[in-house]
């Protein structure tokens, strides 16, 4: 795992120098420690802090094909290199090196941009043609990796994390105030849109492509559910035959999930593998077993707030599985202290502590001396896990007989904390979730109440920032974008492209995901993100995912050959961290009181100092507090911390130094090449 | 003499903006206006209200009160306060 960075100058003469470059690469050398590598040409300028993980002695960046026509530059993993190399190889490609960074840049040249169909794997890719000069940026199809870019002042400045490209002193962070109001509603910015204005992401499945002074961007993948099988067209998914038709979609389902797990085992350095004590990271570490693997750790977080807390199914696992298991345990205080550092790594708001936790895990696996772990991630969005798919199931259930008494009850099931009000809670309930109850057409009626719910947080706006929002909504261009067929999906896969789309790509894979776990140079690694396994979840019939209210149907068909009984038995409970407890209590951190006081709310103008005074007040004074005072605490403390680190104190001090193992590749024409010293 | 009764729906609102809204400011809405629809309150944030009028007026609220009846707008709290405590005095 690693960085990438990279400046293109469209200024005759103006060629990106060194210095640039590794001052951008010292702001991300937590993603890529071991080495370093910077590519100079008369218009473009390319670097790499590089995690050796595959072929670590031979891979240092940049890497050129066999003419030194191609440079590339690669943050990720190429899982099927090995295939690929082996296919190139027969076609003629010399290789110079053993990785799989070196394989995307001979596929490059063999199919252009095409190649990325080829590539099964999780990655950010820069690569420099010096014969047409032209500079080719892309990302993976879910946007495990990040990729940022910003026009400015006659360049084109990209990078892994936003923080390079603000080391740039031709660029200065501003807050977009759209940007902040999508994060209080989505709980994330929607691609490509950041928190910084005019800085964007090469967008998930997407390709940046730029050549005199040109810059276009184009898809090459999406995230489609028009082949779901509609259970009409699949008889035998009724009746007689539906054992065999289930047990086929199974055989299928086992032998994609033992292979994108086998080809995620691919390194040269030791994998381990996270456990929630959860479904989908019990089967990954169980196929890892299945697949041979002798030695494995786990690795675990334990809460101290039993309210969160899951160690002991964790433990139950790791000793079913016979891993050598870790735990990192996560206090109120620990959350409150490490949230300041997972804010600068996160560059972005956000409207959960979740975060924080998985820092403080990737912490534990890096000081055990891992680099690379399995996860689960992605089984919720494309097997169908999450509640708010049975919230709009029953939603739908029962607009369909909207006076019905006891339809809206079945929603009791999914929220245990309604369960608290007893009988009482069942009017509540019912008003609550049936407003735009039969405006079943919606196509964001799956995610239109808890959406509306969030942006009770934005009242905390001042006013200013309110009318700023408006402002720039009233230009648009900052709506939801639906593929063009979705009205004819079903309405369970309408609801799952909003969740992966926005809180998968957009939150769970960066926010909680690469950003806390390069923090500590950790890379993630998730089979079910495999794009052969998303492909095949989303041709799968609804009944096969939600059946019921039982969720991911399949994945617990799974399970059953590989766990105990009490792991599926288990009710699914959702990760969450705790919140105003570990920023309001005896240990807490001073940078709290400090970035939510008037002086500080003021200076930041985003919120109404008196609002969030009220907040501080009922928090401190240990009232009953809702979930949107929680939420709007993270959000408004996240915001704050990032104008802090981003903004009013920013510090691109960051170098390269003597020490650094720093590869240096000068390919100036003669007249610029003093330039490259 | 009326000026000295307590003005209810006033310390409700008072209550809601400094517990729910935290600021009074660019958010209006109505006696009769559901709290629920405009977003004030969600399912468990009645919890909040129930426990300001068991704190407030030494009003006992038993569960089979908690209804957007009782508790959805300014009005229909105040006068749920006033019943229950006429009926107190009764």
């Amino acid at each position: 795992m690693c960085a990438i960075v990279g400046i293109l100058s469209f200024a005759e003469g103006a060629s990106p120098t060194e210095a640039a470059l590794r001052r951008m690469l010292a702001m991300v050398r937590h993603r890529g420690p071991d080495q370093f590598g910077v590519y100079l040409g008369d218009k473009v300028g390319l670097g790499n802090a590089r995690l050796s993980i595959i072929d670590l002695s031979g891979g240092q960046q940049p890497i050129a094909n066999e003419d030194e026509s191609l440079w590339i530059v690669f943050n990720g993993e190429i899982f099927n290199y090995v295939e690929l190399k082996a296919e190139l190889e027969a076609k003629g490609h010399r290789f110079s090196t053993n990785t799989d960074t070196e394989v995307i840049l001979h596929l490059y040249e063999e199919h252009g941009p095409d190649c990325l169909n080829r590539l099964n794997g999780q990655f950010a890719i820069a690569i420099w043609n010096e014969r047409d000069q032209s500079l080719f940026l892309a990302r993976d199809r879910v946007g495990v990796r990040p990729l940022f870019y910003t026009q400015t002042g006659n360049a084109l400045i990209f990078a892994s994390e936003m923080k390079s490209i603000l080391a740039d002193p031709r660029v200065r962070a501003v807050m977009d105030p759209l940007a902040i109001d999508q994060i209080f509603t989505y709980w994330s910015t929607l691609s490509p849109r950041t928190v910084f204005r005019g800085i964007v992401d090469v967008p998930p499945g997407h390709y940046l492509l730029a050549r005199n002074d040109r810059v276009t961007v184009k898809s090459y993948w999406k995230l489609d559910w028009s082949a779901t099988t509609r259970e009409s067209c699949v008889p035998s998914m009724a009746g007689s035959g539906k054992e065999v038709a289930v047990r086929k979609y199974l055989d299928e389902f086992r032998e994609l999930l033992t292979d994108a797990t086998r080809i995620r085992l691919r390194a040269d350095v030791p994998i381990g593998a996270y456990l929630s004590g959860g479904l989908d990271s019990s089967v990954i570490a169980a196929v890892i077993r299945k697949l041979g693997v002798g030695h494995l750790d786990t690795f675990s977080i334990a809460f101290s707030d039993p309210k969160f807390d899951e160690s002991e199914h964790q433990r139950s696992m790791a000793r079913f599985l016979g891993t050598e298991h870790q735990v990192v345990h996560a206090t109120h205080a620990d959350i409150g202290r490490v949230f300041y550092d997972v804010i600068w790594h996160t560059e972005t708001p956000v409207m959960r502590t979740a975060p924080a936790p998985m820092f403080l895990l990737s912490k534990l696996v890096r000081d055990r001396k891992y680099k690379v772990v399995l996860t689960g991630e992605g089984a919720d969005e494309f097997l169908a896990g999450y509640d708010i798919f049975k919230e709009a199931k029953i939603r739908r259930f029962w607009a369909q007989n909207p006076p019905s008494k006891w339809r809206p009850l079945l929603l009791r099931r999914l929220y245990p904390d309604i369960t608290e009000l007893g009988t009482a809670g069942n009017s509540y309930l019912a008003a609550f979730f049936g407003t735009g109850l039969t405006e079943t057409d919606a196509p964001d009626y799956s995610h239109a109440v808890r959406w509306r719910n969030n942006r009770r947080t934005c009242r905390f706006f001042s006013k200013d920032f309110t009318a700023a929002v408006a402002r720039e909504r009233s230009v648009g261009g900052a709506e939801l974008n639906y593929p063009d067929d979705f009205q004819s999906w079903g309405a369970l896969e309408k609801a799952q492209f909003l969740e992966a789309s926005i809180f998968l790509s957009q939150y769970l894979l960066s926010s909680q995901g690469d950003r806390v776990a390069m923090a500590h140079s950790v890379e993630g690694r998730y089979p079910f993100l495999d794009v052969r396994m998303i492909e095949f979840c989303n041709r799968l019939p609804a009944r096969l995912k939600l059946r019921g209210l039982m969720e991911k149907f399949l994945l617990r068909q799974l399970g059953r050959e590989y766990l105990p009984a009490e792991i599926l038995r288990r009710r699914k409970r959702p990760y969450r961290a705790p919140i105003h407890r570990s920023f309001f209590n005896e240990a807490a951190p001073a940078y709290v009181r400090e970035l939510l006081s008037e002086a500080a709310v003021k200076a930041s103008g985003i919120f109404n100092p008196m609002a969030v005074g009220q907040l501080a007040a009922k928090l401190e004074q240990g009232k009953t507090v809702g979930e949107t005072d929680d939420m709007a605490l993270v959000g408004i403390l996240s915001t704050q911390l990032v104008h802090h680190h981003f903004i009013s104190n920013f510090k691109a001090d960051g170098a390269l130094t003597e020490r650094d193992d720093v590869k240096v590749v000068c390919r100036r024409t003669a007249d610029q090449v003093r330039s490259c010293a | 003499m009326s000026q000295n009764l307590p003005n209810l729906e006033a310390e409700i609102r008072k209550f809601i903006t400094e517990n729910m809204l935290f600021s009074a400011d660019g958010f209006h809405y109505g006696d009769d206006d559901s709290l629920l629809e405009a977003g004030i309150v969600d399912s468990i944030g009645v919890m909040e209200l129930v426990a300001f009028v068991d704190k407030t007026y030494k009003i006992t609220v038993p569960p089979e009160d908690i209804l957007p009846d009782n508790f959805d707008s300014v009005s229909r709290l105040a006068n749920y306060i006033r019943r229950r405590q006429g009926g107190r005095q009764a």
